[in-house]
């Protein structure tokens, strides 16, 4: 967090601001018009040796191939489940993409309407046409537990420099926690516990953006659970 | 447009009724991020008119027949409230609120990167809850403030203002005294990074000076509003303090 913070202020960019005129890349979710770069959204300028771009301070969660997300089933086909995994298009899951064997039309005795599973996104082609997977390592479906949501652009701040913030809620609430790159967190653990946990991320999506956050959770933790704290450790 | 009036609109000072000056906009506020529910809002007054904007989506495109294989459509509802106007606006679509729903959608249109999202739609709400004269240029701009927060890439955010013509003058911004009793009305929207125009409309008569008049003040009120456009996307996320991300 130091070394981040050591960087020049922040600039906030809206949509039509020039990022750059003197040749630089364009970067994500910018455009370009005579050689300059605009900002495309309203976020954070973002410069970089790839070029300059924008990191977005809201909007939708957009499906890239590789990405964990966490998705609910909402409808039943014969040959696959729809999911929603909280982006602009539904997300089918084939049978084929199962760690089951399936007969065809036997899909609800698998998974049914309402359950909730981490899945991995397959593919998603240039008519944005989304497939998600179950079959990898650690996939499943979640059974249990509870789920929070927040802003995807908030996920970074969720999981810390290299992990930091979520391996200090883990381990001081002692809870399982599963981050999709969509917004959705599933926590499980002690009933008091995992309270905790879904109250300090959800202070992590509401603050994201102010400073000296992983204190904050941590202090917001102490104070709810005084005897907490090194059960993980 | 409508009526006549021994109303004098603008004195021999060049003051109108309410004390502005011929190239003066009324007094703006811009908020933007007032909903909870949505994907993106706004709050804009001008003068006595309020608006709010809501923006969801972008999401799958219902009903499935509009949807567009290439890129994503811009569904827009402009209602005004039933206390919106002093006599009782008699609630639901109308032949007036389709139009503007039309024209602001094509604007929008203009600057959404809609070719990011094929098959989806984006929906904007916007509500109409205190009328005077000028709803359809506050409601614009309102909606394309509610888009920018939601985080929709597009090239540039619309700004739009009325101009027109009363008491033979040409007037920026008009009022609703202004607007009834006026010989015309000229609102008008721009991208203010092309000046390319999105929205131009009139309603009465002008001569062609009058006209090159009205949408050079325009113009230069809608960069006015374009700053405070601004302005308020960069309140929501600016006074939060330095982030160690």
């Amino acid at each position: 967090m130091e070394k981040r913070s050591a960087r020049p202020a922040r600039e906030i960019v809206v949509p039509g601001d020039i990022l750059d005129d003197s040749g630089a890349k364009a970067g994500d979710n910018t455009y370009t018009v005579d050689g300059k770069v605009y900002a495309a959204v309203l976020g954070v300028k973002n410069k970089n040796q790839y070029g300059v771009g924008v990191i977005p301070l809201g909007g939708r969660y957009m499906p890239k191939p590789g990405d964990m997300v966490i998705g609910m089933i909402n409808d039943i086909g014969s040959s696959n489940w729809m999911v929603d995994i909280r982006a602009p298009y539904p997300a089918p899951l084939h049978v084929s993409e199962v760690p089951w064997k399936v007969e065809f039309g036997d899909t609800s005795r698998y998974l049914n309407v309402g359950n909730v599973v981490l899945l991995k996104v397959l593919s998603v082609d240039e008519g944005k046409k989304i497939q998600v997977t179950m079959n990898d390592s650690g996939l499943r479906r979640l059974e249990g537990g509870r789920l929070v949501e927040i802003p995807y652009v908030k996920v970074s701040r969720v999981i810390g420099k290299s992990g930091s913030m979520i391996q200090m809620i883990k381990s001081m609430t002692d809870c399982r926690i599963f981050i999709g790159e969509n917004g959705i967190i599933w926590i499980d653990g002690d009933e008091k516990n995992a309270e905790v946990a879904a109250r300090a991320i959800e202070m992590i999506g509401e603050n994201a953006h102010k400073g000296s956050l992983t204190e904050r959770v941590k202090e917001f933790i102490e104070k709810e659970l005084p005897n907490a704290g090194e059960v993980g450790e | 447009m409508s009526g006549t009036t021994d109303m004098i609109l603008v004195d021999k000072d060049g003051k109108r009724i309410d004390g502005r000056m011929p190239e003066e906009h009324r007094a703006v506020k811009i908020e933007a991020g007032v909903l909870a529910n949505a994907d993106g809002s706004a709050y804009v007054e001008i003068g006595k008119n309020k608006v709010l904007a809501a923006v969801y989506g972008p999401r799958e495109c219902h009903p499935r027949h509009l949807q567009d294989p290439t890129k994503a459509i811009i569904q827009c509802k402009y209602n005004m409230q039933t206390y919106s106007v002093s006599d009782r606006k008699r609630p639901g679509t109308d032949r007036r609120s389709v139009e503007i729903s039309k024209i602001t959608a094509e604007a929008l249109e203009k600057v959404v990167l809609t070719e990011l999202y094929p098959r989806a739609s984006i929906d904007v709400y916007i509500e109409i809850l205190q009328a005077n004269a000028g709803t359809r240029c506050a409601g614009l701009t309102a909606a394309s403030v509610a888009l920018a927060d939601a985080g929709i890439p597009m090239r540039d955010i619309i700004p739009s203002i009325a101009a027109g013509k009363a008491d033979g003058h040409v007037l920026l911004d008009l009022n609703k005294e202004e607007d009834n009793f006026g010989q015309a009305d000229v609102p008008l929207a721009i991208v203010p990074s092309t000046n390319e125009i999105v929205l131009l409309q009139m309603d009465g008569n002008m001569t062609r000076q009058e006209f090159d008049k009205a949408i050079e003040l325009a113009v230069g009120g809608c960069h006015d509003l374009y700053k405070l456009q601004k302005e308020a996307l960069l309140k929501r996320y600016g006074d939060g303090g330095d982030s160690d991300e």
